[in-house]
């Protein structure tokens, strides 16, 4: 063991307690009253809930959570997330799916051009995109519904989707379908009864980072849905500014927690998936 | 594959990427060239025994006509580029003539609301993203000599802070820090202060929203790396070992070399990701003493009842030449490498 070795510990250590102490903290929170998790006394308070005690006759309360999911129907807004998130991910996937293989198989200069165009389209700043959108979605009155943010979001998923894809194709041999094709299949059949089979891991890597741009998008959401269609993020947002005011900051800490959670079992069931995700476009850069 | 073939199976994709990306781009240009209506005025008389008065008042009919008539607005040209809110030359020129010193004249250009917005942009994005990248590939060699055990642990707790999206991870951080949290309160009781925020000033503000984004980038260079040091070839290590040299010197010779296209792989979204930078300043409610060019365009898009498209537009046209800046010393990159291959 040398200083080096103990140093790089040290860094590590802290490193992961800095990653993970603010959810531990806010998680444990989450179940007090705001004069404990926001305690200006003694922060100890938090840890034990002393005014919690006090106030609910127990160290635990869940109503932070009763406030933001039945008071405030946080319900409606996690089922408007699931919609939006479902047909997202589906929609990315099939489009994209299909345009990877495409450009992992035609060795022509366009198809170059178009991977191009997709890592510029993905470098636009969501809010400008955004502010192109409003005025022509407010004319036709398709502002403020679930299916236009549906399509909007695939739409912004699509470079990303297409880099992912194309990357994992060019992995897949290209005898594979070459071969069917001699057999007699179309390009298509070849696709669908050689490709398909094979490439499920590849698409639920990307599947995964569709789910979390579509669950985690704020930009898009908080623009484009009107308030009875707003999906968790925005709705978090949006009622940070009603109960600021009212005191009730426990309703947004509980929501924070709950919007938190599935990605917390999304990371334990699919963690080597999101891994190899994240490293994907790199070692094909 | 034939051309016909792959214009079937590119087109969906394709159509999407046109229709809410290349053409939203079009559509904010075309905004920026034009200025919301002015509302119409009347001017009656009213004449009584003492006189005549004049009043002034506003037609809401006509104005809504006119807005439902033009949507867009007035013609203004190239106007809301050079307004005070955006390029403002006039006023740039004018600070220039007028100021002393050079701090007077920065001082007076920031206060300017787009070239503040790019100065905190920028300062951001210079800075979050090589404290990232070093700091990320200390601590993949530091995970990567954990005991295997503790490795698949280490990078679950890791992953939290970059997938949780930035306005619900800034959020959590802000409740901590805020006066009544639990280290904004303990830095009030270290420094004896009971009104210190770090609200207040624009330097701790600033400082909060970069640690912030480090603490919500940094997994991702981490774990490329970690993938990456997986592949560094152990034979060339171990030779460098047998020749004498020392683990820092392994790292600086053999690590880094084999992990230079991952770097620039992770610098490339890191700045791509840094310079949208937006969310956090929105949960920190950080807006009176930072802006980012993409919180302005949200600000513009918010104005409640009277949306600026015009001004919208225009910041936006120019975040994009932003990007376009950035992107284009990896572009020339990628091009001369394909035309290396000999397509």
């Amino acid at each position: 063991m040398t200083i080096t070795k103990g140093l790089s510990f040290a860094l590590v250590g802290l490193w992961l307690f800095v990653a993970a102490f603010p959810f531990a903290w806010t998680f444990w929170g989450s179940f007090k009253v705001q004069s404990d998790f926001f305690s200006k006394a003694n922060w100890m308070y938090a840890i034990w809930g002393t005014n919690t005690i006090n106030e609910t006759g127990d160290a635990f309360t869940g109503n932070g959570y009763y406030g933001a999911w039945v008071i405030q129907s946080f319900w409606k807004n996690f089922l408007n997330s699931g919609i939006v998130v479902f047909f997202t991910v589906i929609i990315s996937l099939t489009f994209g799916t299909l345009g990877g293989y495409a450009l992992a198989r035609s060795g022509f200069r366009y198809a170059f051009w178009i991977l191009m165009a997709a890592l510029v389209f993905r470098a636009m700043p969501h809010i400008t995109l955004v502010s192109g959108y409003l005025l022509p979605f407010f004319e036709w009155n398709i502002w403020g519904h679930l299916p236009t943010t549906i399509i909007v979001l695939v739409a912004m998923n699509q470079p990303f989707t297409l880099w992912m894809l194309h990357s994992f194709f060019l992995n897949i041999p290209k005898d594979m379908d070459e071969s069917a094709m001699v057999d007699g299949c179309t390009r298509f059949q070849a696709f669908r009864y050689v490709i398909v089979p094979v490439m499920w891991p590849g698409v639920i890597t990307t599947g995964l980072f569709s789910f979390l741009l579509a669950y985690n998008d704020f930009t898009v959401t908080a623009m484009l849905l009107s308030e009875e269609n707003e999906t968790i993020i925005p709705a978090i947002n949006s009622f940070l500014g009603t109960t600021q005011v009212e005191g009730k900051v426990m309703y947004a800490v509980a929501a924070v927690v709950s919007v938190t959670a599935p990605l917390l079992l999304l990371i334990l069931f699919f963690q080597r998936q999101i891994v190899s995700g994240l490293t994907a476009g790199a070692v094909k850069g | 594959m034939k051309h016909r073939t792959f214009f079937w199976f590119i087109l969906p994709t394709l159509t999407a990427m046109i229709l809410f990306i290349a053409l939203p781009i079009v559509s904010a240009f075309v905004q920026s060239l034009f200025v919301q209506h002015e509302q119409v005025l009347v001017v009656s008389k009213s004449c009584g025994p003492f006189g005549c008065n004049e009043t002034t008042s506003i037609d809401l009919e006509a104005t809504e006509k006119l807005r439902q008539g033009e949507p867009l607005g007035k013609f203004n040209g190239l106007g809301t580029y050079l307004n005070r809110s955006h390029l403002a030359f006039s006023e740039v020129g004018k600070a220039w003539a007028n100021s002393e010193t050079l701090t007077d004249f920065w001082d007076e250009v920031l206060n300017l609301p787009f070239y503040g917005a790019l100065t905190f942009t920028l300062t951001y994005t210079a800075v979050v993203t090589p404290i990232v990248l070093i700091l990320g590939l200390a601590i993949a060699i530091g995970v990567n000599g954990l005991p295997n055990l503790m490795k698949g642990p280490s990078i679950f707790v890791s992953l939290l802070p970059f997938l949780v999206t930035p306005l619900v991870g800034s959020l959590i951080l802000f409740w901590m820090v805020d006066g009544d949290g639990i280290i904004g309160a303990t830095i009030q009781l270290v420094f004896n202060d009971p009104n210190l925020s770090l609200k207040a000033s624009t330097a701790l503000t600033w400082t909060m929203l970069i640690v912030y984004g480090i603490w919500h980038t940094l997994p991702f260079s981490f774990i490329v790396f970690y993938a990456g040091l997986q592949t560094v070839p152990f034979d060339t290590l171990e030779a460098a070992q047998i020749d004498g040299a020392t683990k820092w010197q392994r790292i600086i010779y053999v690590v880094v070399p084999h992990l230079v296209p991952l770097i620039s792989f992770v610098t490339l979204m890191l700045l791509m990701d840094n310079f949208r930078v937006f969310e956090p300043i929105v949960s920190f409610s950080a807006e009176a003493h930072a802006r980012s060019l993409s919180w302005i365009i949200f600000n513009d898009l918010r104005e409640s009842g009277n949306p600026l498209y015009g001004s919208a537009g225009a910041t936006s046209m120019l975040t994009i030449i932003g990007v376009a800046f950035l992107l284009t010393p990896v572009l020339l990159r990628t091009w001369r490498d394909f035309k290396l291959k000999g397509h």
